[in-house]
This record gives structure tokens, sequence and C-alpha cells, in this order.
């Protein structure tokens, strides 16, 4: 039993934080460290720049792009890259899309597609979720209809995330209506260009704007844009599912978010004090804490694949690291007191100077936040995955 | 980074296990837990034959482990068999021998020949050392002392006193020259009241304020460890429960309601183990204020679990999670009660809030 990294994964350490130091603007770190919503180049010039580093997507293979790095080593940069608040990466393409490829894709889709990801001349959305299909994903009946050499695609997908930035969006589509509901799904890619394809963006509960509706009318996509085989897309919708789990549970984003909500409580006042010295306040910061502290341990087991002998250890990082996450953002919300009110938060306290205005998303990240525990499968999904594998049934 | 355990304390965990699992079945554990020594003296003499107590003194001191991770390691099996032996008790004052050179008492516990205790809590002061009241003059010591961890077995018990300059003094007293109180506990297992009145004492330290601190901290560890051992054995006694019990005509953990609170309760587990891990690691740290936060984080995380897993394990097993002949009760019982031991899930919360850099200046 030895907690320690080693001295060269301390020095991996190192070289990412000084990579961060050198290369992430001021600017972009304290927009993200305030919550604000990154728009599109934002996110594409951080993505340039970590490709130039060749850190764009260090879970890829090298000849595709990737890096030799194992999973203590992703750790340490996710966890470094929290701590500098440099945007997260989007995932569609480099976590989902690129895996899917680099396993199922042929070998033309890998050199045509890959590269595209990575130079950001591709931008990928993901067209999973539909009105009627959610949880039970299986139950997606978006049509696509083979017509020679192509196939012709009607439907509606929902939940698209960035959807507004993307040229392109791989989606799960019905391609059978016989046999098992999971036997007749297909993984197809499609560009947003062809004829037939509206996004309408969807408004959030906190009045933000990421997440889109996707409707299909007539969308003629070639044949040879289907991942894998026919009918084969629901085993790669669960490859998908298992892949990228280092980073499911958010340690350093959270440990992030709670040194902000600590500083926060340090600086503003209840009853003539700081709200850090309100005991009541002050136990319930501590108790996530330790929460935290606890399931950064858990992640780090999972990640020296000890704790991995149960295998559904992701799903309860994800439980656990989004009830946390949405703790420290409850708590970030509360310490505003009466300042979490002011709609569009960042305009009123930026215009009228009210302090303390890094925390004027605070209350607008509370609620978006609450999606944590219900997408990347719902929470109650992922009790549903653990219970299956501790019963067997 | 290597979570595995090293091949000595896998050896010995094993040892253990096998032992405990043989010797200390469910109905001799409840027959000895809360009659005549309230443990078995002939199987303390064989744990102390394994080895089990020399594994936690360090080779230094006169055994031959020590660490965090050896201390975690016997109490995690000592949890999952409820062992009623005075483990705690003597693993304090083991910790509070050894800070103090005390070689000679050291062999003899080690070899299991003697047995010590560790007293200080006050009925008005529970880990408060600031608070107590028990007062050394010259040679002999006078006051109360209350709930003391193997007290009951103990020849010679280790009291926590104010020394006269005020410091918090460390003090021995043969068991013989000082009223003992024998009882046992709701969750089995001895304890004593010791009451002193003018009774003859020997001087460990004036002072010995941070080895006792020490010692009580690796208490704490041992636990958590302890819990983690008993929860495990309590969630897998809940899982075939479940499984078994057939309602409505089928198994009941086909009942989503039920699975969810199984997962729920399993995904604390994980944290507890986690964090006991995390605590571990830092006692042996020189860094005191590092081993008492990861300490107080740990079993505060560990009474919130404890009490989680518990109540949920009696639920979800009905009625006869009620009754004292099904062994499942015994744990829970233990569970609840590991947070009455060496500062509740809020003292730990104090602490821990105490030694927080959230009260830092802005």
């Amino acid at each position: 039993m030895d907690l320690n990294f080693t001295p060269e994964e301390e020095a991996f350490r190192q070289e990412v934080r000084a990579f961060l130091k050198d290369k992430l603007s001021e600017a972009l770190a304290t927009k993200v460290r305030n919550g604000r919503d990154l728009d599109k180049a934002d996110l594409e010039h951080w993505h340039a720049t970590l490709n130039s580093q060749g850190w764009l997507a260090p879970g890829w293979p090298v000849e595709h792009g990737g890096t030799t790095w194992d999973s203590v080593h992703m750790h340490i940069f996710e966890e470094e890259c929290a701590r500098a608040n440099a945007p997260r990466t989007v995932p569609f393409g480099l976590g989902m899309l690129g895996p899917v490829l680099i396993k199922f894709g042929t070998e033309e889709q890998k050199a045509t597609i890959l590269p595209r990801i990575l130079s950001g001349e591709d931008w990928w959305c993901q067209g999973y979720s539909e009105p009627g299909a959610g949880s039970d994903l299986a139950s997606l009946k978006t049509r696509a209809i083979r017509d020679g050499d192509d196939y012709i695609i009607n439907g509606q997908k929902t939940w698209t995330t960035l959807g507004q930035f993307a040229n392109k969006i791989f989606c799960l589509v019905r391609t059978s209506t016989e046999g098992k509901r999971q036997e007749g799904i297909s993984f197809i890619l499609v560009d947003l260009d062809t004829p037939g394809i509206e996004m309408r963006p969807i408004k959030l509960i906190e009045g933000g704007f990421e997440v889109n509706e996707v409707f299909f009318t007539d969308v003629r996509v070639p044949a040879s844009n289907l991942v894998g085989e026919e009918n084969m897309g629901w085993t790669i919708a669960k490859y998908l599912l298992g892949h990228e789990r280092t980073n499911i549970a958010g340690v350093g984003a959270s440990s992030e978010a709670l040194s902000q909500l600590k500083a926060l409580a340090r600086k503003v006042k209840r009853k003539g004090k700081p709200l850090a010295q309100d005991p009541i306040f002050a136990a319930k910061v501590a108790e996530v804490e330790i929460d935290l502290e606890a399931m950064r341990m858990t992640n780090l087991r999972m990640l020296s694949g000890v704790a991995d002998a149960q295998g559904s250890v992701s799903s309860m990082l994800k439980i656990k690291g989004t009830v946390i996450r949405q703790a420290i953002n409850d708590l970030s919300r509360r310490a505003l007191g009466a300042l979490a009110a002011p709609f569009p938060s960042e305009d009123v306290i930026g215009n009228y100077a009210i302090a303390p205005t890094e925390a004027a998303s605070n209350a607008a990240n509370y609620f978006n936040n609450r999606k944590l525990s219900i997408f990347g499968g719902s929470n109650e999904i992922q009790r549903n995955i653990i219970a299956k594998e501790t019963f067997g049934a | 980074m290597d979570f595995t355990p090293t091949e000595d304390r896998r050896m010995i965990g094993e040892s253990l296990r096998r032992y405990l699992a043989e010797q200390y079945p469910i109905e001799h554990r409840n027959k000895v837990a809360y009659d005549g020594d309230f443990h078995d003296p002939a199987k303390w003499s064989e744990l102390a034959e394994l080895g089990i107590l020399g594994a936690l003194v360090t080779e230094a001191d006169g055994g031959f482990g020590g660490a965090g991770f050896d201390i975690t390691t016997v109490f995690e099996e000592m949890g999952r068999a409820i062992c009623p032996e005075p483990m705690l008790g003597n693993l304090m004052a083991l910790r509070l021998y050894a800070a103090h050179g005390e070689a000679g008492r050291i062999e003899a516990i080690v070899a299991g020949t003697q047995k010590a205790a560790f007293a200080f809590d006050e009925s008005e002061a529970f880990g408060d050392l600031d608070e107590i009241a028990v007062t050394a003059d010259g040679e002999t010591l006078t006051g109360r002392k209350t709930v003391v961890y193997g007290g009951n077995s103990a020849d010679f018990i280790l009291v926590a006193a104010r020394s006269a300059g005020g410091s918090l003094g460390l003090y021995e007293v043969a068991a013989g020259d000082a009223e003992v109180l024998p009882y046992a506990m709701i969750d089995g297992a001895g304890a004593a009241e010791v009451i002193l009145d003018k009774t003859k004492a020997r001087c460990l330290a004036d002072d010995a304020r941070a080895p006792i601190e020490a010692a009580l901290d690796a208490g704490r560890v041992a636990l958590c460890a302890e819990a983690v051992g008993a929860m495990d054995v309590l969630k897998a006694m809940t899982k075939d429960y479940l499984m078994q019990r057939q309602q409505f005509g089928r198994p009941i953990a086909l009942f989503q309601a039920l699975q969810h609170r199984l997962v729920d309760f399993s995904i604390e587990i994980e944290q507890a183990r986690s964090i006991t891990i995390h605590a571990a690691a830092k006692l042996d740290s020189d860094d005191t204020r590092a081993r008492a936060l990861a300490t107080a984080q740990a079993k505060n995380l560990i009474g919130r679990a404890g009490k989680l897993v518990a109540e949920e394990a009696v639920q979800m097993h009905g009625g006869i999670g009620m009754t004292w002949e099904y062994a499942g009760s015994h744990y829970a019982k233990r569970l609840i009660m590991i947070d009455h031991q060496l500062g509740d899930t809020e003292d730990q919360l104090r602490t821990a809030m105490s030694l927080s850099d959230i009260s830092e200046p802005a």
C-alpha cells in the first residue's frame, strides 16, 4: 500500500502545470473559474492549444494522434486542468466518436475523420436521446431506411449538447423493427448541412442554451457513413458507455469548485462575520469536503485497478460524483444569500458592480448542474446497473 | 500509487480471518460477549500467539508492524467477526507504552500474558482532553473514569489525568489497586468504570498530550477499519436475504425500491473504505494536523455510513432483522455503537472544521 505518486508521475504533473501556466490565458481561466458560458471561439482556441501540444486526445492511440498515458497520467492531467480552470474539452468527437471509430470504424473512416476532429475542422454532436427514448434508449424510433447506396432518415433527436456549434452529428437510428429492439439499431454519421435537418435550441432552466432538438425529414445519407455493421449500433453504444471512465467522478472539478466555495465563504459576511465562521454553514462545507476526500480515494482505487473487481465502481463514482458536485453548487448558491437573485446575473451584477462579481453565476450554475444526475445515464439507471451486477438479475 | 496490501499484511489478514471464522462463530461470540469476562481469555492468548498484537507495534518498539495499514488490517477482520476481544483498549495502551519506552509492558502484552486499557473518558468529558477532572497528587490519582474499553479485563490501566502543573499527564494504575466495576456493552464486549481514590499510580509523563492524541487517533482509525469490515459482512447478509426472501411470489431482491437502497449503502461502504485508507496512510505522518484532520474526516464519514448501513440493513430484513438470534442485528448494533466510541460524527465534524482551511483568513 503506497498512496504516493511515483517521481515520474510527479514530474509529469509539473510538466502539465508548466504547460497550463504558459498556455492558458488568465482571461479564459477566469471565465471558467467564475462559471461563465464559454463561446465557440473559446473552446476552439483551447482545443487548438492542446492539439499543438499533442494533448487534445490523450486517450487515443499514438498512431492516431493520442498519447501513451496510463489512467494515472490521465487522472493527473485532468486534475491539473481542473485546478488551473482550463476549459473542459468537448467530449463528442474526442471522447465518444473517436474511440468508436478507432474500435469499429473502417480504415478510411479513421483516416478521414479522426484528423479533422483533432484539427477542429469538424465539430461533432450526439444524436442519441429522443423525446420518447431517454433512460430507455433502446426504444428509439428515428428510422433509417436503406435506399440504394443511401439511407433515408426520418425522426427526431433531442438533448443534443452544443449542436449549435456543430457541423456533424453521430446518431443511433432504427434500421430494423424485427426481433429484439436492441438488435435493430445502427450507428451512423450525418453531415448537418444535409437538406432536411433542422436544429432548434432548447432554453434551459437557468436561461442558457446548450442543448438542442434535431429534426430529420427525408435526410439522405450515404450508406458508407455507417459505423460498424448495420444493426450493431447497440454494441457500439454500450462500448461508449464503458469508455473514458477516468474522469467520471469529476474529482478535479469538484475540488476546484470547493476551493471557490471556501474562498467565497471567507469573503461574504453574515451577522457581521465571515460566513466561513458560521458553524452551521461551515459544518455543511466540512461534510461535503469529507465526502469529496473519500471519493478522491475511491477514484484513485479505481484507477489503480483495485476497486475494479466490482466493475460497477464507475457507476458508483458517477452517482457520488454528481451528488457531491451538486451539493457544492447548492452551498455556493446559498453563500450568496439575497444576491443569488439578480437575473441575468452576470449582466446585472456586472453592470451595477455588485460584489462578489466572481460568484455571479453561482445560482445559474446550481440550476444548470441539476443536469449532472440526469444525463449520461441518470443516477437511477446507474443504480440499476449496480443492482444488476450485485444481484446478477 | 499502489493499493494492494503487502504480502505480510495480506497473510496476517488472512490468518486472522480464518482463525476468527473457525473460532469465533456468532453463537460463541454472543455467548462470551455478554457474560463472564465479556471476552474469551483462551482466545485472547491464541490471538497473541498468532501475532495479532505484535502487528500493532513497530519493530523498533518490540512488534513487527505498527503502521496505519497494519492496524486497519487487524481491525477490519475484527469487524468482520464483530469480535469482542479487547483489541481497542490494548491497541491504545500499546501505542502509549511505546511512546514512553515501556519495552517490558509491550513485550508482555504482545505475548498475551498481560492486558492493558486506556482510561480517558469521564462522564463530563467525552474525549475533551481539556476537561479531564481526574487529578494526580504526588504518586496517587483521584477521580473517576467511565466506559474504559477492556478495563474489565486489564491488568494495568493507563489513565489520562491532570498533572500537578496542570498539563495532561499519563499514569499507570494496577487494576488491583483501583475500584474497577466491570460490565458488558450493549453491542457486546466489556468495559469498566474505574474509580480512583488516592490510588497508587506510576507517572509515565507529566505532559503526554501529544502521545495521547496520537493513541486516540490510532484507536479512531482502528474503529473505522472495524466498521468497514462489519459493513462488508452486513451488506453481504442483506444481499443474500433479499435474494432468498420471497414475498408477492418472488424474491424481494427484484423490487427496485430495495435494489436502489442496497446500492446507496454500498456506495457509502466504498466511500468509507476509501476514507479509512486515507486516514491509515496519514496515521504515520509527522504532520499531526494532517493526521488529525484525516482521522476526523474518516470517523465522521464512518459514523454516517455506519448508521445508514445499520438502519437500512435492519429495515430491509424486516422483522428478522429485529431479532437477537439473527447475526445481522448484532452487526447493526456494533456499527451504531462505534459512533459512540472516541468521538461521534458531530465531534469529528467539529474537529474537521477546526482543522479545515476554510477557517483561514480571506
